[in-house]
């Protein structure tokens, strides 16, 4: 990746993607061939499709704040019991011998004192979702401030930043979360996730500082200092871009983390409280009827795991995208294509 | 390099220092260590109040009793003097006084954990990796995204609501339906077949041989009643240790080494002879008696393939010792199972725990205690290794690939080494270099998933210590426990530093 995104090359005529790798003496846009690789990656695109459309089924659900959604019960009030709390959701076909496709009048189920467990269920993804969202921005823009000045001036400056990340680092992430959550769960979770964004970023901080310090030897720095570009100007518009790669994915592995640090807070009881619905909560609140009642532990269960996995696979996606050395799952070119003796030595 | 590692352990210090300011500046103004007493209706409400005031020094800001706290820290470092004072907690108990016993518990769970997970990941990783983009790869691959996205306190609930119960209720009634036994030979036969390899016919084999044997065994198991009153008997152990004792000279040198093979047979011969002779023994073995029994046992190992003597004698003493070590295991998993049926009847025949770290009240020997705490800790250990399972997996298969693609690999192979030799050999150990990075990071991991395991299971140990202290508003046991993990995260990295440049000549240490 050696040509800088963004440099001005205009993208040339089409290639079919499997040439892409061959033809790397035709100029291309560095964020086109990524975006190309990325779109060619059949399991990376699913998941943010299926990722999309969960949030905004779980938004237009229940509704947000005021707005109300399609669905007629919201996560608090009590309802009667219904088929003894079972889910009614029904999704084999008649002529299969079910009772046809429905959703009945609860379809997750209810809790044990008459709660509708889909809307509840909506309540904690919406939840998870924004935790994942705001603390993956903050976190992602502190490292990438703290790990780009770091990085960029070195000496003093360096040394400094990066002793206060090893301070931050040392405290495990799930210890220095449940202090933050015992502080500020109580305050809702936009507060939470802002407050937990700003304890997650000393991993970025460090990728971004040691790309930083390889990134900032390169002629292209040289020649924007020459030309009497300011240091803001060069961190931002000419380094940065160039680390684009390290910071998007992992700013995605951070937001998968974010979910399951968010939902193992709300188990612990650090962090999104009753009233407030969070996918770790419903399972630490029923866990002694999950014998009588299992469905209400398999459905934020499921959620729990399907959205962190669904943003692990993006994740992974991106990475291939950016840096093809580590492809994973494209196993039939592999085969075509076996690796040839690399005679230049590995770095 | 003394000066290296005086200056790594002074940073390392100040950094100790600085975050345990931040995290008590942050555990005091969060918590509210009075918040029981205001609530109260005790009549001495106030005076209760003025005393807990006064024994944690709550009217001084946390800023300022920080500085009061690591002044009794600060004792600690004078040597035998036993000065250490990390305060005390809300009911006025001595941080020092609690922490050993929970360190002791804690320590059990992740020792356990991390052991088991580098074994298995590592060996997972690296058959994964000689048979890359195979089915078997692809699903690994699969499982460990599913692994890295599973949170462990789900995990825990699972298994301590589902599998522990579901267990306990199957031991009511101990037999194995059709279809399930149909089901897990099935299961059993696909992962052979696929660890195994090979061409069409030669999987066809593995597979049903491996399936009707899963089968068949577990069929006669449910059908004797073996769940009830385990046990492995004379036959199997026989069985077993040959075929570790086959398994471990052609894994470690090869079948055509004669000496290795028989250094593996007369320890497998010690170990039979063992179990026949040992019995005696065993019932009135303590843990003090199995511990010189294990050393023994290293003994014969190592002594053993030094007298088989050969051209390489170092591999013979790791054949030796494998298969001492190996073989006493089968051996006293035997004298463990016997004592299955005095826990069934401690237990009212529900022995899988899922509370606590040993039954109340329940004494037995060192087997009956033995076994306690093996059903005690199975379930945790599980949900704790999930966690980094995953991730060794994907590293030593990642570095396995790595190492298998340098040229030092392929001088290997066409200097006509066995394959068996380059990979065991050659490419397994340099593949295992980076891994000791992995180990330090991990170590940090676990100890802050034990909060959540110890909190599902309800382990005394540091989780629950941090847990509790921090729900009560109790700062003194947070810090106590923060303290212990922060240091055990920073002397791991430092080792694992220190053992990277031991281990890899190309890494200088400045």
């Amino acid at each position: 990746m050696s040509t800088p995104i963004g440099s001005g090359q205009t993208p040339p005529t089409e290639i079919p993607a499997d040439e892409l790798a061959a033809a790397s003496a035709i100029p291309e846009s560095q964020g086109r061939l990524i975006w190309r690789r990325f779109i060619g990656n059949k399991v990376a695109v699913a998941s943010i499709i299926v990722i999309a459309f969960i949030i905004i089924f779980s938004f237009s659900a229940i509704g947000v704040g005021a707005i109300p959604g399609w669905w007629k019960y919201d996560f608090k009030s009590l309802n009667p019991q219904v088929n003894q709390g079972d889910p009614t959701l029904s999704l084999l076909p008649q002529f299969l011998g079910g009772n046809g496709i429905s959703l009945g009048e609860h379809p997750f189920g209810q809790d044990r004192i008459g709660k509708d467990y889909f809307a509840m269920t909506m309540r904690g993804i919406q939840n998870s979702a924004l935790v994942m969202v705001v603390l993956g921005l903050i976190a992602t823009v502190v490292g990438v401030v703290v790990g780009a000045v770091a990085g960029y001036y070195r000496g003093m400056v360096d040394a400094v930043l990066m002793r206060v990340t090893d301070v931050f680092i040392v405290i495990p992430a799930l210890v220095i979360g449940s202090v933050v959550g015992h502080w500020f769960g109580s305050l809702g979770a936009p507060v939470l996730a802002v407050m937990l964004g700003f304890f997650s970023w000393m991993g970025i901080a460090r990728l971004v500082r040691s790309e930083f310090l390889s990134l900032r030897e390169r002629e292209f720095v040289e020649a924007a200092r020459v030309a009497g570009a300011s240091d803001a100007r060069i961190i931002f518009k000419h380094i940065l871009p160039n680390a684009m790669g390290v910071v998007i994915v992992s700013a995605t592995l951070i937001m998968a983390s974010a979910i399951l640090l968010e939902t193992a807070l709300s188990f612990l009881g650090y962090g999104i409280r009753s009233p407030d619905v969070s996918l770790g909560l419903l399972i630490s609140s029923n866990q002694s009827a999950f014998q009588t009642r299992p469905w209400l532990f398999w459905w934020p269960g499921a959620f729990i795991v399907s959205l962190a996995l669904l943003v692990n696979f993006v994740g992974d996606g991106l990475r291939d995208a950016f840096d093809p050395r580590h492809r994973r799952f494209k196993l039939s070119k592999m085969r075509e294509t076996r690796p040839e003796p690399e005679l230049e030595g590995h770095s | 390099m003394v000066t290296f590692i005086l200056r790594r352990v002074l940073v390392s210090v100040l950094i100790l220092v600085a975050a345990s300011f931040l995290m008590y500046v942050m555990v005091g103004y969060s918590a509210d260590p009075l918040q029981d007493l205001r609530s109260s209706n005790s009549p001495n409400k106030q005076q209760l109040i003025n005393a807990r005031v006064s024994l944690l020094d709550l009217d001084v800001p946390p800023p300022l009793r920080w500085v009061l706290w690591i002044g009794g820290v600060a004792k600690c470092a004078i040597p035998f003097a036993n000065a250490c004072d990390l305060g005390s907690t809300i009911s006025n108990a001595r941080v020092v006084d609690i922490l050993p016993n929970a360190l002791a518990a804690t320590v059990q769970l992740v020792t356990f954990a991390l052991v088991l997970a580098i074994l298995l990941g590592v060996t997972i990783g690296i058959i994964t990796a000689l048979r890359q983009y195979s089915g078997l790869d692809n699903t690994v691959t699969f499982v460990s995204f599913f692994l890295y996205s599973l949170p462990a306190f789900l995990v825990a609930v699972l298994l301590k609501e589902f599998v522990a119960i579901g267990f306990n209720d199957f031991l009511r009634d101990p037999v194995i339906g059709g279809i399930a036994l149909l089901v897990i030979g099935l299961i059993v036969g696909a992962i052979w077949q696929s660890l195994l390899g090979g061409d069409g016919r030669r999987r066809l084999v593995v597979f049903l041989v491996s399936g009707l044997a899963t089968s068949g065994v577990l069929l006669l198991m449910s059908a004797t009643g073996w769940f009830m009153r385990p046990g492995l008997g004379a036959i199997p152990i026989i069985l077993l240790v040959a075929a570790i004792a086959l398994g471990s000279a052609t894994l470690l040198a090869g079948l055509r080494n004669r000496r290795a093979l028989v250094t593996a047979g007369i320890n497998a011969v010690i170990a039979i002879a063992a179990y026949f002779t040992l019995q005696p023994l065993f019932d009135v073995s303590s843990a003090g008696t199995l511990f010189i029994l294990a050393l023994a046992t290293i003994a014969v190992g190592l002594v053993s393939g030094f007298l088989a003597g050969g051209y390489d004698r170092g591999q013979n003493m790791r054949v030796g010792l494998v298969t001492a070590l190996f073989s006493g295991a089968v051996v006293l998993l035997d004298r463990f199972m016997q004592s299955w049926g005095d826990l069934l009847s401690a237990t009212n025949g529900r022995p899988i725990a899922t509370v606590g770290s040993k039954t109340p009240g329940l004494s037995g020997d060192v087997w009956l205690s033995g076994l306690d705490a093996f059903v005690h800790l199975t379930l945790p250990t599980i949900a704790l290794l999930l966690i980094s399972f995953a991730g060794y997996t994907r590293y030593s298969r990642a570095g396995m690939l790595e190492v298998l693609s340098l040229d030092f690999i392929r001088t290997a192979r066409a200097k006509g080494l066995p394959e068996r030799t380059v990979i065991m050999r050659h490419a397994f150990r340099n593949m295992l270099i980076p891994l000791t990075t992995l180990v330090a990071f991990d170590v940090g991991a676990l100890l802050g998933g034990a909060i959540i395991t110890e909190f599902v299971f309800a382990i005394p140990g540091m989780g629950s210590l941090f847990n509790a202290g921090l729900f009560r508003g109790d700062v003194n046991p947070v810090m106590g426990y923060f303290l212990i993990v922060a240091a055990m995260a920073i002397t791991f990295n430092f080792l694992a530093d220190m053992a990277y440049a031991g281990l890899d000549p190309r890494v200088r240490i400045r």
